[in-house]
């Protein structure tokens, strides 16, 4: 038991590495598979009703969800073997509590796949409306997925829906408790809006270096356009419910909490930090507001919020630092989109077109990247703050690892793996962003229609 | 109600075994097919047959799994954790298959074609070697129930190895007759022929690997040999006799029924394994029974599978008939 333990503790922290590296690295195509097809669609219904650029673009987009969707599927299915082969204890105590969640994402995988083969080669065959039906699932597919999906992960934070035994085992499993958990209600909208931000912004982001790189003709301004409109209105619902899940967790996960906001001592009248250092129970540098964190969690500075002190030794997240700056960037992230998004929208309703300065489109550029950062920051915030429990207040991660030894071996494989997939990704699209630019396929040119 | 949902574990794994096969078995063409030019034209023919349904085939292998940690959770722990470096292998393979794939497909200039032609290709053969290890494990016994086997000697053994390889054949031989079939539908009877002794070559060397299979079997898989001389064999016979069919009839140059039988006889000796190791979902360590989730998640699961039934048959059929019906052309 002792040496299994060893070997266990030895496992644990490449194990985690590896979790977290290939989660983040699927999170931003999952993102884009949700999302990338409703943006798509929307250029595809324009383009039925006679607008031609936008017609283009969303037959380009198709072509570019072809390869995301598949570095995607690889990558989840990479994560479904990960589950078992780098937390085996993890799905053999708890598989059949929290497996729904993942077998109903198969069922709207299933249906994406489908979809997305149909629509995706479909172009030339079908007719105009059918072609733009068959995209619609997808969507819906993506959806459903993300909810699925997050759902389990809202399981691992909120654990509800299940009774055990004397011994430890799952005698009652209550699947609609298991599905909708108090995580969920937060957890999944916030997760489907940020993939409505990532996908809108990054694509908007290209079509801002175009016009940057002085390709400002109405192609370019549509392809902007409609993605970036998307983005800008998921933002403020963004920010909204993002807020409710911080308030959610002061009640629920006062560990994660108290972390992520350097709540030391148990009390009323928290402070408020903005950015600083955690140094064993101090605050460095960071900039304090009296009272405004007691605010934001009950609406008044007499709000009592539950600090580190009253966690016990072993149950304290590792890295209150890596939390709150996480947290704060995020946050950070998600106002300066706001802010973005309200300067399009004002000079928009004004005049019916876009900001003339240049800052507006460096800005833009810069938005696809940074909604990515604030993705990652969110779910460091989520996952490093549960720490140590695997799930909340029932499985420590260090009792879930494998004991297969060599994680490390296999982390450095990953990382190698990932990297060249990564690469790749971006050069292959440029590369067929380019052979775009340069040779318009004669093809192109007849916009539609069946043969 | 664990047997159910066994029985919608081991439907799962036949469809995996038929659709992802001869996914996988189009891979290992594309990498026998020799150079860029001798091999042009039958690398078009399996592009065009599996770049639309892929990813939809893969689907099987993830539901699999979850059916599998969701209603058999102990089985789904212990098999990986002692399988843990072959399944390692097969994720690695089904990551460069599947953007080795996707990669070629939208790239122009030939070295990177070759490149990302020679990954899919090569992953295409590696990945139902690597899993038919894992299934060789399981059915000789190898896995524990509390997990945590050898890691090395528990998928190397002689049962293991002829699984893996026999998964490579048949999948090629699936894959083959597939091909045999589009190529007549596409009026390249010259590429018919090409595959068809291909087939041909593939059924008899998966024929002769299937005899190789019984003694070894009877030699180290007892349990399971002895349940498919008794329970399995009206699955094993139905196998023989539909695979031997199915060449004949291509032969002959039948455009109907040779698919049929085709996937007949691989789904057959599928649900024959899966029939013959009953009782026990990991032979002679863990019975279905034993493994399986409590009743709700059990019920739960099987609503799910219906659901896939309702939705996700239709959908599928339409996506086959239009690719069928060459709908679904770039
Ligand atoms: C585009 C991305 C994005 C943006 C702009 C924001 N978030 Fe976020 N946030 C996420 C993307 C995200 C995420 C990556 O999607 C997470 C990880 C887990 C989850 O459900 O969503 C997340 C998690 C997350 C959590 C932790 C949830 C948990 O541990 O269960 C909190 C408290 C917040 N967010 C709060 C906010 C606030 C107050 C924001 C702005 C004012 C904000 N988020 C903007
Ligand atoms: C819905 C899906 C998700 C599930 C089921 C899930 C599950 C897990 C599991 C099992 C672990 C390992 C045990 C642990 O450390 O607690 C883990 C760790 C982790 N995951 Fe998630 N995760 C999900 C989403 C994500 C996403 C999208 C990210 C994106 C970045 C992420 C980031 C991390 C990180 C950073 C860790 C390491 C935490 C640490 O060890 O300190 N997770 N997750
Ligand atoms: C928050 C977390 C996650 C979200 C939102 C998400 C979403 C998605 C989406 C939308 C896809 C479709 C492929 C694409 O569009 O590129 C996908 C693929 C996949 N994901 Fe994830 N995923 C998440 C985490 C996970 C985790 C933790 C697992 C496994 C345990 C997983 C397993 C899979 C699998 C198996 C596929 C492939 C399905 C196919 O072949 O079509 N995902 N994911």
């Amino acid at each position: 038991m002792r040496a299994l333990s060893l070997l266990a503790a030895s496992d644990l922290l490449p194990a985690r590495e590896q979790m977290a590296f290939t989660l983040g690295f699927h999170i931003v195509l999952s993102c884009l598979g949700i999302a990338l097809p409703a943006i798509t669609l929307i250029a595809n219904w324009r383009g039925i009703r006679g607008d031609d650029d936008a017609l283009k673009l969303a037959r380009r987009w198709s072509k570019v969800m072809a390869v995301l969707f598949a570095v995607g599927a690889v990558t989840g299915t990479v994560l479904s073997f990960e589950l078992g082969l780098l937390w085996p204890r993890l799905m053999g105590r708890f598989g059949d509590v929290f497996g729904i969640g993942f077998a109903i994402e198969g069922l709207f995988f299933f249906t994406e796949a489908i979809f997305i083969a149909i629509y995706i080669y479909g172009w030339e065959r079908l007719s105009p409306r059918a072609h733009f039906w068959t995209g619609v699932p997808i969507v819906i597919a993506g959806i459903g997925g993300a909810l699925s999906v997050v759902a389990a992960n809202s399981w691992m934070n909120q654990p509800a829906g299940f009774t055990l035994d004397r011994a430890g085992h799952v005698v009652d499993v209550r699947p609609v408790e298991v599905l909708f958990n108090g995580a969920t209600p937060y957890e999944v909208p916030h997760m489907i809006l940020a993939a409505y931000m990532v996908a809108g912004f990054l694509l908007a982001s290209v079509y801002a270096v175009g016009m940057l790189r002085g390709r400002r003709d109405r192609y370019h301004r549509i392809g902007f356009v409609i993605p970036f409109t998307v983005a800008a209105i998921a933002t403020p619902v963004q920010l909204f419910v993002g807020d409710t899940a911080a308030r959610a967790i002061a009640e629920d996960q006062p560990a994660k909490f108290a972390a992520m906001e350097y709540v030391t001592e148990t009390g009323a009248n928290q402070p408020e930090y903005i950015g600083g250092f955690y140094d064993d129970g101090d605050v460095k540098a960071g900039i304090k507001i009296p009272d405004l964190d007691s605010i934001l969690v009950g609406f008044s500075s007499g709000k009592i919020v539950t600090g580190l002190d009253q966690i016990p030794d072993d149950e304290q997240p590792p890295a209150p630092t890596l939390l709150h700056l996480s947290f704060d960037t995020m946050v950070g992230i998600g106002t300066a989109l706001l802010l973005l998004g309200v300067w399009f929208a004002v000079v928009w309703w004004r005049r019916r077109e876009l900001p003339r300065t240049v800052w507006f489109l460096r800005a833009a550029a810069v938005a696809g990247v940074a909604a990515i950062a604030a993705l990652e920051c969110g779910w460091v915030v989520t996952e490093v703050g549960r720490q140590p429990w695997i799930v909340h207040g029932y499985l420590r991660t260090e009792d879930a690892v494998t004991t297969a030894g060599g994680i490390w071996w296999t982390l450095a494989g990953t990382l190698l793996l990932y990297t060249a997939l990564g690469v790749t990704t971006v050069v292959v699209l440029r590369g067929m962003a380019r052979r775009w630019r340069e040779e318009e396929i004669p093809e192109e040119d007849i916009p539609y229609g069946p043969q | 109600m664990s047997d159910v949902v066994a029985a919608v574990l081991l439907t799962g794994a036949t469809l995996y075994a038929v659709f992802g096969g001869a996914d996988f078995g189009v891979g290992f063409w594309d990498l026998t097919a020799g150079g860029a030019e001798r091999g042009e034209e039958p690398r078009a023919l399996i592009d065009h047959a599996i770049a639309p349904v892929w990813e939809a085939n893969h689907v099987w292998l993830i539901f699999c799994l979850v059916v599998l940690w969701t209603g058999f959770p102990d089985a789904f722990a212990a098999v990986m954790s002692t399988l843990y470096v072959p399944l390692l292998a097969a994720a690695v393979g089904i990551v460069l298959r599947g953007s080795g794939f996707a990669f070629r497909k939208v790239i122009e200039h030939l070295a990177g074609r070759r490149l990302f032609g020679a990954i899919f290709a090569v992953a295409s053969v590696m990945t139902p070697f690597f899993m038919g290890t894992v299934v060789g494990a399981i059915v000789s016994g190898r896995v524990p129930a509390d997990g945590n086997g050898d890691r090395w000697s528990s998928w190397t053994g002689l049962t293991s190895i002829l699984v893996g390889v026999m998964f490579v054949a048949s999948c090629a031989y699936l894959a083959a007759v597939f091909l045999v079939v589009d190529a007549r539908h596409n009026d390249r009877e010259h590429l018919a022929l090409y595959f068809e002794r291909r087939a041909l070559g593939a059924g008899v060397v998966t024929g002769a690997l299937a005899v190789a299979g019984v003694f070894v079997l009877h030699a180290h898989a007892r349990y399971v040999f002895d349940g498919l001389v008794d329970e399995g064999l009206p699955f094993v016979i139905v196998s023989v006799l539909s695979g031997a069919a199915a060449v004949v009839l291509m032969l002959r140059g039948a455009r109907r029924g040779v698919r049929l039988l085709a996937v007949l006889a691989v789904a057959a000796v599928v649900c024959g394994g899966g029939v013959a190791q009953y009782p026990y979902l990991l032979p002679k360590s863990l019975t279905v029974a034993d493994a399986a989730a409590p009743h709700d998640t059990l019920v739960w699961l099987l609503v799910v599978f219906g659901l896939a039934a309702a939705i996700v048959a239709p959908a599928l059929a339409l996506l086959y008939s239009l690719h069928q019906r060459s709908l679904l052309d770039e």
